[in-house]
């Protein structure tokens, strides 16, 4: 039996006398798509007449895993969907399940998590920025870019144990506290090593007329188009929409008063650009990445001390050991808590929540029925979204713009087929 | 009855793969093909990443400057099978992909080696569901397997050295020879324990 | 605000009767902010057609559409629903919309008319699930093979599956 591939040819029609017009396809095995996308390309030359996208290549049932793992184990699923960026999915999916709980998390906790956030938003666009070299044929962009992530996954080895599939939120809190002296090592880093990566990433791309000429007037999107294409981050603020959920819906340090004490939200600004194609969406990009910057900066002159996690009476987190050893209360939450037949208990309803992640804009729609797993989780993946505009962006262009244009989209597999 | 003078000098050797008389000529090609053909063999492996998911980016990440596998000669990730001699699955493998990574292996020229990276690649990892193939040694032989979610970049160095172990004792065979199995443990049994099929020498 | 677009929608479709509902009312008694309303199949069109164009609403992108199956959810009267995300980019604000849908053969009215960026969204959904789209330009499966017979987000779907993930042939070293 095995898998059948035949796709109904819902755009492949033939004219008469086209005579050089033929099927290229293109995957679910070759290195300009990352990883696993195919492409089935009606070509004429090299001119790409229509393409009918083929997905599902990673699809593991995510959404389906999510129905039998609970709140807290879930987490660890989360990392495997964006993995350039695994915290800020993290980060998106606890936001949405204390929204569902009802919890407000404490100050330091939003802190940590924003500086998170921001660094997954650095290392996430330092790969697009990186694979814009390299799927263009210049392979050196990309080893500089990549060159400055593994500070990243030094940070984060450091903060939570793993380089990489981090799982490091849990409900109504995170899994440890930050080591001493990670704050300062996190400002060194955007200080000094940041700056000069992207630097020699422009000074290698912007100025080569090459890569100009290749990237200018390619795959472009209009403005309209992308609010009707329900597109989001990079390549909606390409096309000059302006709409970023840290501004319009705010969460974490973004939002004003995030510590009950009135401290006011992160400065930062927006990147948008008007031409809506590749070059606009990595210059966004490179933005963003300058801006992220400036908002690490900015929480960790703010971060406040004390505990991670809410209360043990919120009923959500563990208690620390010493109360757990020391009072009955204590060891009471403890075993609430772990015991497979207890567990969680959340209130029956749904709750959305929406982060921005450098794809774009992650949310998780969460339905509960009161027990330890979720109902449904319901992920809505900006990559999926953003692919579905590709087709159109495609068309009219040659067979060389498809990984340029491809790798602006930024599509990152797992988080396309879940 | 006399012996034969060619019979009173062979010795019966045994290798991991089999066991053949060996005759002085026997040695001197033994030697050429360890030393030379399979020296050669073992430090220039070419990769053919087949990266599916996130294991994928902690092998891009060992062909980086950091961890660079260009040390190991196996820098030159060529995509396309004909020209690759090991085969590096990295990430999971759901079902819609299987027939796709099995007609690459086909499409591989002999000698040919694959390394299972990662915990979704050996046995399904955390994906126990309706789509994920638990573990491709299911369809496709394997030589070694790299654990870890994903695995660091200093463990699939191991498991490519390990590899190269293999390559330099298996000596040069043809697919015929090979059968199931090759004999390699890469750590010691204990006494007493039963191996599974396929582990701990010729069953 | 919402409200204003609940009143809205009460005071064009009279008949539907249109009321706000909470996604999720917590136990002490505070509300999510997050408002739905319930749709009846037939006339979806005509509200999303609304939702999207009024004055009043302007609700210019569809942010999500997912599918929920409540075959195991206390108290439940329909088998399945769709929910719509809508957003709107003038005003700032979200709605929710559901439509129910039961089986046999669950089919409702598509909305790649009005928003485009529905249409992989409602093909992923007829793939989970297996409701239909009517007026949807190409309703097939997307993620999983073409040949598959089951909607897997059925909560009479089991996890492991049916056996599809095992069905292979065996590729050995002889077959070089």
């Amino acid at each position: 039996m095995g898998v059948s591939y035949e796709l109904k040819p819902t755009t492949l029609t033939r004219e008469e006398g086209s005579e050089e017009r033929w099927v290229l396809n293109f995957g679910p095995q070759h290195p300009a798509t990352h990883t696993t996308l195919r492409l089935l390309m009606e070509v004429e030359g090299e001119r790409i007449v229509s393409c009918t996208p083929d997905i599902g290549f990673l699809h593991s049932g995510f959404e389906k895993l999510g129905e039998h793992l609970d709140y807290n184990q879930y987490v660890v699923v989360t990392d495997r969907m964006n993995y350039v960026s695994p915290i800020a999915n993290n980060v998106a999916f606890h936001g949405a399940v204390e929204k569902l709980f009802g919890l407000e998390v404490t100050p330091r906790c939003k802190a940590i998590r924003t500086i998170c956030a921001e660094l997954a938003r650095i290392q996430d666009h330092l790969v697009c920025i990186a694979c814009t070299g390299l799927d263009l044929g210049g392979l050196t962009a990309f080893l500089y870019g990549f060159n400055a992530r593994e500070t990243i996954y030094d940070l984060f080895e450091q903060l939570c144990g793993a380089r990489f599939t981090t799982s490091y939120t849990r409900v109504g809190g995170l899994a440890q506290d930050a080591p001493a002296g990670w704050f300062e090592r996190v400002v060194k880093y955007v200080r000094e090593e940041v700056p000069p990566a992207i630097k020699d990433v422009e000074t290698l791309l912007l100025r080569n007329r090459i890569f100009l000429e290749r990237v200018k007037g390619i795959g472009v999107v209009s403005h309209d188009d992308a609010i009707s294409w329900s597109l989001t981050g990079p390549m909606a603020r390409g096309s000059g929409v302006r709409r970023d959920v840290r501004k319009d819906e705010p969460y974490l340090c973004y939002a004003d008063n995030w510590d009950g004490e009135g401290a006011p939200a992160v400065e930062f600004k927006v990147p948008v650009a008007r031409g809506g194609d590749i070059l606009s969406r990595f210059l966004v990009r490179i933005e963003e990445v300058h801006q992220a910057c400036r908002i690490i900066e900015q929480v960790v002159e703010m971060m406040p001390a004390g505990p991670i996690n809410v209360l043990p009476e919120e009923r959500a987190t563990l208690p620390n050991k010493r109360e757990i050893y020391f009072s009955i209360e204590g060891l009471i939450h403890h075993f609430e808590r772990i015991m497979t037949n207890r567990g969680f208990e959340p209130p029956v309803g749904e709750a959305y929540f929406a982060n921005e992640t450098p794809n774009g804009e992650l949310g998780f729609h969460l339905v509960s029925d009161g027990g330890r797993c979720a109902y449904r989780v319901r992920c809505r993946p900006p990559s999926f979204i953003n692919y579905q505009v590709f087709p159109h962006l495609i068309v009219g262009h040659q067979i060389s713009d498809v990984p340029a244009v491809l790798n602006s989209v930024n599509i990152i597999a797992a988080e396309l087929d879940r | 009855m006399e012996l034969n003078q060619q019979q009173q000098k062979t010795e019966v050797v045994s290798t991991g793969g089999g066991e053949f008389a060996a005759t002085r000529l026997d040695y001197l090609v033994d030697g050429i093909r360890k030393y030379g053909i399979n020296w050669a063999r073992r430090h220039s492996l070419w990769p053919m990443p087949f990266a599916t998911a996130c294991c994928g980016i902690e092998l891009m990440a060992t062909g980086a400057s950091r961890y660079d596998v260009a040390r190991f000669g196996a820098e030159a990730m060529r995509f396309t099978p004909r020209q690759c001699d090991l085969l590096i699955c990295a990430g999971r493998v759901v079902m819609k992909m299987m027939p796709v990574l099995q007609r690459i292996y086909l499409q591989m020229t002999e000698p040919k080696w694959v390394i299972s990276m990662g915990a979704c690649a050996s046995s399904g990892g955390v994906f126990d569901t309706y789509a994920v193939v638990q573990g491709i040694d299911q369809f496709l032989p394997v030589d070694v397997y790299v654990p870890g979610c994903p695995p660091r970049p200093e463990t699939l160095l191991e498991g490519i050295m390990a590899v190269q172990r293999i390559v330099a004792a298996d000596g040069v065979k043809t697919s015929q020879e090979r059968g199931r199995g090759l004999g390699i443990v890469i750590q010691p049994a204990r006494q007493g324990v039963e191996l599974g099929p396929g582990l701990g020498g010729k069953s | 605000m919402t409200i204003d677009v609940i009143g809205a929608l009460q005071a064009e479709f009279g008949e539907l009767e249109f009321e706000a509902r909470s996604l999720m009312r917590y136990a002490d008694g505070r509300d999510s902010g997050q408002l739905w309303v319930r749709v009846p199949a037939e006339r979806l069109l005509d509200v999303m057609k609304f939702l999207r164009h009024d004055g009043r609403c302007k609700f210019e992108q569809l942010s999500d559409l997912g599918g929920i199956d409540y075959l195991n959810f206390p108290d439940a009267d329909d088998r399945f629903a769709v929910t719509y995300n809508l957003l709107s980019h003038t005003y700032n604000h979200r709605l929710w919309v559901k439509v129910f849908v039961n089986d046999p053969e669950p089919a409702i009215p598509s909305v790649t008319g009005i928003w485009r960026g529905a249409e992989w969204l409602e093909r992923e959904v007829y793939d989970m699930f297996g409701i239909r789209f009517t007026g949807h330009p190409d309703l097939r499966r997307i993620l999983l093979p073409q040949n598959f017979v089951d909607h897997p987000l059925r909560k009479d779907y089991p996890l492991r599956g049916k056996g599809e993930r095992e069905d292979f042939e065996r590729v050995t070293r002889e077959m070089a």
